[in-house]
């Protein structure tokens, strides 16, 4: 039987641009180009490799996110994933992560599934907690923070590199994942891997189509409240000094100015 | 007045400064209950009272230890069932550690509550608790707080100084029956990673950090030698631990941990958005670099453009000479 592996993507503002609030407090998705969160370029990674070893797999890739997003999936395409499923709706705007969670299981379970990988977090929000999430809405084992990740007989088992030790873990598919940016160098979609996904099939869902209700989501139905969001002020500059063979001690000096040493 | 649950982070009983931290900051919002999952929460308990547990829930199961995170959320969830006092619990508040993260997730999934992450700060407020955290790489600061639920917060290690306020820190049982999920995750092996003798990272009042200027793994002697001097913990940005140099463990960054210690120094380091997300709100920064353009000198508050095989070595030795 097919493995059926669903990978979890974010189309995020470019964490080198210059990310900033839009006036009802989301994230500004216009401001900064995006792009397919790159920790979940590994997630993606680890599926392919995945599917490769196994006799017969099937990868895809889901996110949720506007219109834009689909250049996330298109990504995930040209590394090599079979299809692509996006969740699209403008009342999913403002959805905190708790309601996103609720929509991705959702499309997962219509999407079928063994195996769902994600990345550690999104370079955006950086909370992490959606697989933790997924896990206990699919009612299925976290397998969680893999470095190294492997599948077989049905079973999923990988090193989790912890707060304080490595753990080795083990779960039966089917089973929610993540991996770290330690798991592997994501592939570079070849040209004709780019090529290639122009032709794969991408399923556009809305909330309609997964039974959820506009008020389950969305900025007023989130479940948190950002009240208020600051630019942090610049640091003041600084000294900057040239070693002219005295720099170590006058940082030495600086320090015991600020009562370090 | 009402309870604020503590999740312990311990090891064995011995437990790490972030609880403390969690304890101060819950006495700003109510009465904090710590509770305490797997062995030691005797020895614990007179720590947790110092710092102001008003009572202990302890439970101590093999799950715990040989399955993975879910057995420590039935236990919470139980432990908020239990909560006593009118309105309880006002709050739960967890480390900001990996695991505290994906506990407080599906704690709060299952208590219909939201959830704030990485908190940095907390103060009551007339709608509940305020969180302060920084996000996109420390540019901004929000405030939140959680509008549906008992709000359950993590917060980041350095939040606040632990204040002692003695309190009963009474123990008692809590009883925990584990759900059909709690064991879906074996953890198979455990291997706690070796002690360096140096301050926990996230933990440390001063960071020495290495980067790519540091240019090998036998190299990171200049940098340990300082962060001894210091007492200081030791980091190193990804681009060296990309190259192998330094364990991922002490990865500072976007990708690794969040420090925000007194003093920062980072060594060879060019100041990537990367690296900068995880060490910006560092009180003070220096660096020194040979790059006179690199982007983390308009982070400093003191730099040295220069080798640091000569400015490191030379500044160690004034620190150490000065320490006596």
């Amino acid at each position: 039987m097919s493995l059926r592996i669903v990978v979890c993507v974010k189309y995020v503002p470019d964490a080198t641009g210059d990310r900033h609030f839009a006036e009802d407090l989301t994230t500004d998705r216009d401001a900064v180009d995006g792009l397919l969160s790159e920790l979940d370029e590994y997630a993606v990674e680890q599926a392919l490799q995945i599917a490769e070893n196994a006799d017969d797999a099937e990868v895809t890739v889901l996110t949720v996110g506007p219109e834009d997003a689909s250049d996330a999936l298109r990504k995930a395409l040209s590394m090599g994933a079979d299809k692509g499923v996006h969740v699209e709706d403008d009342d999913l705007h403002g959805t905190d992560a708790i309601g996103t969670s609720l929509v991705i299981a959702k499309a997962i379970e219509k999407t079928g599934y063994d195996l769902v990988i994600c990345g550690m977090a999104s370079t955006d929000g950086t909370m992490g907690v959606l697989p933790a999430l997924l896990a206990e809405r699919l009612g299925v084992p976290q397998v969680t923070l893999l470095s190294e990740v492997s599948v077989e007989d049905g079973k999923i088992t990988g090193r989790r590199d912890g707060d304080s030790a490595t753990e080795q873990l083990e779960a039966a598919l089917p089973a929610v994942a993540s991996v770290t940016d330690q798991s592997g160098e994501a592939r570079y979609p070849s040209f004709k891997g780019i090529m290639a996904a122009k032709k794969k099939p991408v399923e556009s869902l809305d909330l309609d189509d997964l039974d959820i209700e506009a008020e389950e989501v969305g900025l007023d139905g989130a479940w948190t409240k950002v009240e208020d969001a600051t630019a942090r002020p610049a640091r003041t500059a600084g000294t900057v000094v040239k070693d002219e063979g005295e720099g170590g001690k006058q940082l030495a000096e600086f320090l015991a100015g600020q009562k370090f040493i | 007045m009402a309870e604020v649950l503590v999740y312990v982070d311990h090891v064995d009983g011995a437990v790490r400064k972030p609880t403390l931290e969690l304890l101060t900051l819950a006495r700003r919002i109510g009465e904090p209950v710590a509770v305490h999952l797997g062995a030691g929460a005797d020895t614990a308990a007179a720590t947790l009272a110092e710092y102001g547990a008003v009572k202990v829930l302890a439970a101590d199961a093999p799950e715990f230890a040989d399955y993975l995170v879910v057995p420590k959320v039935d236990a919470l969830q139980a432990a908020c069932d239990a909560a006593s006092a009118d309105g309880s619990p006002a709050a739960v508040l967890l480390p900001s550690s990996a695991e505290g993260k994906e506990i407080a997730a599906r704690l709060a999934l299952r208590l219909g509550s939201g959830i704030i992450t990485d908190a940095v700060d907390l103060e009551a407020g007339d709608e509940g608790p305020v969180a302060t955290q920084s996000v996109f790489a420390a540019a901004f600061t929000t405030k939140s707080r959680v509008s549906k639920g008992t709000p359950v917060i993590t917060v980041k290690p350095n939040s606040a100084a632990p204040e002692a306020a003695p309190a009963a820190g009474t123990v008692e049982q809590l009883p925990v029956s584990f759900g059909e999920l709690a064991t879906g995750t074996k953890v198979v092996s455990r291997k706690e990673r070796e002690s360096t003798g140096r301050p926990e990272l996230t933990e440390a009042a001063i960071v020495v950090s290495g980067g790519r200027g540091v240019g090998g793994a036998e190299n990171f002697n200049v940098v340990e030698a300082l962060a001894d001097s210091l007492g200081a913990a030791v980091g190193a940005s990804r681009a060296a631990v990309d190259a192998g140099w330094y364990p991922h463990s002490s990865q500072v960054g976007q990708t690794g941990k969040t420090v925000s210690p007194q003093l920062y120094v980072a060594a060879g380091i060019s100041g990537a958005i990367q690296h900068r997300a995880g060490m910006q709100t560092s009180k003070t920064i220096v660096a020194v670099n040979k790059d006179a353009e690199a982007p983390i000198f308009d982070l400093v508050d003191y730099g040295v453009v220069g080798d640091l095989f000569e400015v490191v070595p030379q500044l160690t030795e004034e620190v150490t000479a000065r320490k006596g």
